[in-house]
């Protein structure tokens, strides 16, 4: 699950990390109001109005704008809540602003000069330990980084039978160039970091960048912070945290049934039994020559209501020209399946793009029949290969 | 032969009175699996499918000599039960349960690296060795007896693949489902390494999907090792949007490996037949092994 940065500066902070600070707020008004509050708690002589949305890359797309004065925080908060961000990891429909953090100016001059770092904390999937990435190339595109100049790029593997070792963290802060105060806070930075990862079950932190300041402080700038979906129910306060606002509403429809779904930009749509199968499917789609509309995984059960409720939800995508059942019956009987297709299709009644009904496994040919001696305007297939060509039968009337 | 579980392996199921448990432990048994017991914490001394429930996953190896043990525990309690399984001696640990937190993972694999248990999964089909036994949820009359080895990470897809084997005439040594986990106990590389030193297994289909370096990892190994049996291999997600299930930091960790495009290249690179349309991978481990299609 994501969450916001301000979200995620709030955890971070608990655990002991020190952040930029800063106060959410959802108008124009509340924005002063936050800015005033913020130079009381802070003294910033300038405030940083940050978009809060599910996306990176936000300073590119003009969603982290500096105001120098009460006057600026107000126009440009007034002017970013409501505005479609576009960045580059939004895609060309960007995403709505419906609330900004007024932050604190954390680049102010002093004795030595500001240093941007990155960290980051995730999960080594062969070694299945954590490690904590890290780079003095901070506040750049770190995949950028990892391609041009790979030496660059410091990993630390986190032995699971110990946990982060303090001279890790020493390691890193040396790594890194840091010395005297700059270096114990860093030292301090990285343990309580990694405490908040391994305590609220992230699956992945990403501080970038992570300042050293003119003062030799070590504070997280951004955060984005992503928590393991499986480990949810063990942490409600942080899954009280999700924002439905930043998903797909169809996405959040389909959960709500039970439906693995992920929304795509294609023309064929599918329902699938089984994730791999699922993906299979949707590659071909591509190979006769469409492009997959979604991702659906309906699981174990196929039934009649839950047939229904996966039509809908593919068809609520107008893009959707034709919808390709794919489904492996092993455990579950084909021609169960196929009366809950043929059942869900009339009680809607109003489906008006063909759709292909491959049915393998358990009673097929039964199934087949069902299908065929429905009147319905579905094609049926019982290979794999028969159901590509049908797809390819289709985009050719289309 | 056949690798991991067959006719005389003496399999208990964890979860065993639950619904699930229930209802997969039963058609195991209908399959000819050698069910011979299982547990439910606070359960023991009674009898279930005509078999004895335990308290403890040791009390059932002391008592029934167990070897291989199913876990159908919730995801909370799913680690834990692994690691029973695993202190009692148990030597191969299949677990479906989906849904386990990353970090109990972690947690378990550093727990295995003391103990000589084979973990298999989690969040996986299971393990079936064709006529001998079934551990797992996998529909059994799909698996027909053959000389053709599978390997997947995916469910249904395994199913399909087993499918189209046999209708292309072939038949099923042992299929592995190992799980499409993160963190999963027996990786792409050690499941087909059993399946190349099993003297029954002819032929290898490997079915893999996007994300992590594993089928990478497995067919640098094969073409080490001298590509000894022909490798058929498919890779799903070809068309998966990138940055949807994977955080891009993570993606820097399993280098250029993670799409299917990549890794389909590595795999035809290491000598494997890779196809691009899982409709004919039945087709085309018929035409490597020249045998023709009916």
């Amino acid at each position: 699950m994501n969450i916001h940065e301000y979200q995620g500066k709030e955890i971070l902070k608990s655990y002991g990390v020190a952040i930029q600070e800063g106060i959410l707020a959802h108008t124009a008004e509340e924005a002063v109001e936050a800015a005033k509050k913020l130079k009381e708690q802070t003294n910033t002589p300038v405030w940083i109005v940050k978009a809060q949305v599910h996306a990176g890359g936000r300073g590119k797309g003009g969603g982290v704008k500096v105001a120098t004065s009460l006057d600026a925080v107000k126009e440009k908060a007034e002017a970013m809540i409501g505005m479609t961000l576009v960045t580059p990891q939004t895609g060309p429909e960007g995403k709505l602003v419906r609330k900004v953090l007024i932050a604190q100016d954390v680049y102010y001059e002093g004795a030595s000069k500001p240093l941007e770092f990155y960290v980051s904390v995730l999960l080594d999937r062969a070694k299945g330990q954590n490690v904590i990435m890290y780079s003095t190339e901070g506040g750049m595109d770190i995949e950028e980084v990892a391609h041009n100049t790979p030496e660059k790029i410091f990993k630390e593997a986190i032995d699971p039978k110990v946990g982060l070792q303090a001279f890790q963290a020493r390691k890193i802060a040396f790594n890194l160039g840091l010395s005297g105060e700059a270096l114990k806070n860093m030292v301090k930075f990285i343990t309580s970091l990694y405490t908040a990862y391994d305590a609220i079950d992230a699956s992945q932190f990403e501080i970038n960048p992570a300042l050293k300041t003119s003062d030799d402080k070590i504070i997280a700038v951004d955060a984005k912070v992503n928590i393991d979906d499986n480990a949810l129910y063990r942490h409600p306060a942080i899954e009280a945290m999700r924002d439905k606002d930043e998903e797909d509403a169809t996405e959040v429809e389909a959960a709500e049934f039970n439906l693995n779904y992920v929304k795509l930009d294609g023309n064929i749509g599918c329902m699938v039994n089984g994730a791999g199968l699922a993906m299979a499917t949707m590659d071909i789609i591509k190979l006769s020559g469409g492009e997959p509309a979604n991702f659906l995984d309906v699981g174990g059960t196929a039934d009649a209501a839950r047939v229904e409720q996966a039509f809908r939800i593919i068809l609520k995508d107008p893009n959707v020209k034709a919808i390709l059942v794919n489904i492996f019956g092993g455990i579950v009987r084909c021609d169960r399946v196929a009366q809950g297709i043929v059942d869900a299709y009339h009680n809607m009644g109003n489906i008006n793009v063909p759709i292909i009904v491959r049915l393998q496994g358990t009673n097929a040919v039964e199934a087949k029949a069902i299908i065929d001696n429905s009147g319905l305007k579905v094609k049926s297939a019982i290979q794999l290969q028969e159901a590509a060509d049908a797809v390819k039968e289709v985009l050719a009337g289309v | 032969m056949s690798v991991l579980v067959n006719k005389d392996s003496k399999v208990i199921v964890q979860g065993f009175t639950g619904k699930e448990g229930s209802f997969h432990a039963q058609q195991m048994i209908e399959y000819g699996t050698n069910v011979v017991g299982g547990v439910t914490p606070g359960k023991g001394g009674q009898t279930h499918l005509d078999r004895p429930v335990f308290n403890t996953v040791a009390d059932a190896v002391n008592t029934t000599g167990a070897n291989v043990s199913l876990i159908f525990v919730p995801p909370a309690f799913a680690a834990d039960g692994i690691m029973e399984a695993a202190d009692a001696g148990i030597g191969v640990i299949v677990c479906i349960t989906e849904g386990i937190p990353t970090k109990d993972m972690i947690a378990v694999k550093e727990y295995l690296t003391g103990h000589k248990s084979i973990l298999i999964g989690p969040n996986c089909p299971g393990v079936i060795t064709a006529d001998e036994a079934k551990v797992g949820i996998m529909p059994g009359f799909v698996f027909k007896k053959g000389k053709i080895g599978i390997v997947s990470k995916s469910g249904t897809l395994t199913y399909e693949a087993a499918d189209q084997i046999v209708k292309a005439g072939m038949g099923i040594t042992t299929a592995i489902g190992i799980g499409g986990d993160p963190i999963i106990g027996t990786t792409t590389k050690q499941a087909v390494e059993m399946l190349m030193n099993d003297p029954e297994t002819e032929a290898i289909v490997m079915i893999g999907e996007i994300g992590g370096g594993m089928e990478a990892e497995a067919a640098r190994w094969i073409k080490e090792n001298g590509n000894k049996k022909p490798v058929v291999g498919f890779i799903a997600g070809q068309t998966a949007p990138p940055g949807r299930r994977m955080g891009h930091a993570g993606a820097i960790v399993g280098g250029a490996d993670d799409t299917a495009e990549a890794k389909m290249r590595i795999m035809r690179e290491c000598g494997i037949t890779v196809v691009d349309s899982p409709a004919v991978i039945g087709k085309t481990m018929a035409e490597v092994l020249g045998k023709v299609v009916a």
